[in-house]
């Protein structure tokens, strides 16, 4: 039972950072329709900015937010410079950038800063508190800080203008342009969100891993499972789906083992674990293609 | 001086020329309709006002040379454009669709006085304000897409067939309000539509469209009256 619990915590732990990643995913596809392969990579670039801070002597948390300042500028960098000529180009043009963006901070980083694997303290303080048998200081603080951003971001969606404007943007740019909105800058404003939340995400999963080029190869298909699995054009969703697939990751492999120990049988086993969540991911997607928390837009006819 | 003036204005679909040099004014104050059948180039006039497809030609708004200028900054000047489908923000609710339109104005007591406007005109908006706008139903969501133009603080109204696709007490409903609109709060309207007796009623002046150029122009009231124009022109 202790086990159990223990899992789920885990589970939740790193489904907050394919929430994380997710979100960023859902930033841009809301705009843009692209699912933004390079994301991955792009976090990993600012965990590396942020370990430069760090190593400069830098408190974690002056780093992060200024890292998250550095990543947002580079995300609308990115979109006004690359893709922008891009607009009316056909997908398969765009996913060729990604990918090519994908390399270009895989290579930058390691040119940068080398492929050794570096460690990253947490910034988390290792107190003990209620239920610290069952969850790390560093993990509870992934889960807190997930959290934290989705409610920023649904307060900066919902409640001011210019979240209005960008869902407007995305919504119906002839519409968004007919109301003196820039849909262009609006386009570039969410590259440059996602960069900021995936900025997070790639320094809070840094210190629970080690820091690498590598280091988010496969968070990026949880977060894109996870996306997928909460509905990708739902903020909610996607951070939902995210620890969804954090946490069946490891139940799944919990009764695996449990299996194994009461009747000798391997069924699956942690090496199964990302095998088994993307069959799950397949699943939800044939039984409801829009996600579990997938908009299903009314409309009238 | 005229507060639109569109001089031999061509727009281009990729390589169809869709207009061929049209050109008109529009006075300060008045409603002028652009009349003409299926595929004359109306809705593309208009379109090509706001810089919406590929044009050439000078337009002048209130003197200044706006050709070429990007969608977004046309519309600051105070164009209030209401396009063909209503161009509705469906998953936004009726009050996000008011606020999305009042995005680039900065004074929010004008906006609350012109929000109050909205509503004395479409007092349906308001019992519908947290709605989802996609669920509106035709008229309705006609009534908004004015509505946003209206939020806009607009100069000159463009009305891309407002009586499209509603029913004729639904239509007349909107265009009595689009009068009042244009004497009340002093808006210009250049309108586009199909329905020429409705348009011709409502209009001061008016031009006649074939093919991408203007064929025909003069007051409302005459053409109305010149059976000869009407049947050559209009087909009624």
């Amino acid at each position: 039972m202790e086990q159990l619990i223990q899992q789920t915590a885990a589970g939740l732990a790193n489904g907050a950072i394919y929430a994380l990643l997710a979100l960023a995913l859902v930033m841009i596809f809301v705009s843009t329709d692209h699912i933004n392969f390079a994301q991955g990579e792009m976090a990993m670039f600012s965990a590396y900015l942020t370990w430069q801070f760090i190593q400069w002597g830098a408190n974690f948390w002056i780093a992060l937010p200024l890292v998250m300042v550095l990543s947002f500028a580079i995300g609308v960098g990115i979109e006004r410079s690359i893709l922008r000529p891009l607009h009316n180009a056909p997908v398969l043009s765009v996913v060729v950038v990604f990918i090519g963006l994908l390399t270009i901070f895989h290579a930058l980083a390691g040119g940068i800063w080398t492929h050794t694997i570096k460690a990253v303290p947490s910034p988390f303080p290792q107190v003990s508190f209620p239920g610290s048998g069952y969850i790390g200081a560093h993990q509870l603080g992934m889960i807190v800080v997930t959290i934290v951003m989705l409610f920023a971001l649904f307060a900066f969606f919902r409640l001011t203008p210019l979240g209005l404007a960008m869902r407007a943007a995305a919504q119906n740019p002839a519409s968004a342009r007919l109301a003196g909105i820039s849909v262009d800058w609006m386009l570039a404003l969410g590259w440059g969100l996602a960069a900021a939340v995936g900025a997070v995400a790639g320094s809070m999963v840094a210190p629970a891993v080690y820091l690498e080029p590598n280091m988010m190869a496969s968070i990026l298909l949880y977060g894109f499972a996870g996306a997928l699995v909460g509905g990708i054009s739902s903020p909610g969703g996607a951070v939902a789906g995210g620890f969804i697939v954090g946490v069946l990751e490891n139940l799944i492999a919990y009764f695996g083992n449990v299996i194994e120990r009461a009747t000798g049988l391997y069924i699956v086993g942690n090496g199964e674990k990302l095998t088994v969540a993307l069959i799950i991911v397949i699943t939800v997607l044939t039984l409801k293609p829009n996600g579990l928390f997938g908009h299903v837009t009314v409309k009238r006819v | 001086m005229p507060l639109l003036e569109v001089d031999s204005l061509k727009a281009y679909y990729g390589q169809t020329q869709a207009l061929h040099g049209v050109s008109f004014a529009l006075e300060k104050g008045g409603i002028t309709a652009l009349l003409g059948a299926n595929g004359a180039g109306k809705t593309t006039t208009l379109r090509s006002l706001c810089n919406m497809v590929r044009t050439e030609g000078a337009v002048r708004f209130d003197g200044e040379v706006i050709t070429g200028r990007p969608t977004e900054s046309i519309v600051r000047l105070g164009f209030g454009h209401v396009p063909e489908g209503r161009g509705t923000f469906t998953n936004l609710s009726v009050d996000e669709n008011l606020r999305v339109a009042a995005y680039t104005r900065k004074d929010a007591a004008a906006v609350q006085r012109d929000r109050d406007m909205v509503f004395e005109y479409f007092p349906i908006l308001k019992a519908r304000i947290d709605q989802q706008a996609g669920t509106l139903s035709g008229g309705e969501q006609q009534m908004l897409a004015i509505s946003r133009a209206l939020m806009l603080g607009p100069r000159l109204m463009l009305l891309d067939e407002p009586s499209f696709g509603l029913a004729p007490l639904i239509v007349q409903e909107i265009f009595r309000i689009m009068r009042r609109i244009n004497s009340e709060a002093k808006v210009s309207m250049l309108l586009v539509e199909q329905n020429a007796a409705l348009a011709l009623d409502l209009a001061d002046d008016a031009y006649v469209l074939e093919t991408g150029r203007v064929v025909m122009s003069g007051k409302a009231a005459d053409i109305k009256n010149n059976e000869a124009i009407r049947k050559s022109y209009l087909g009624y």
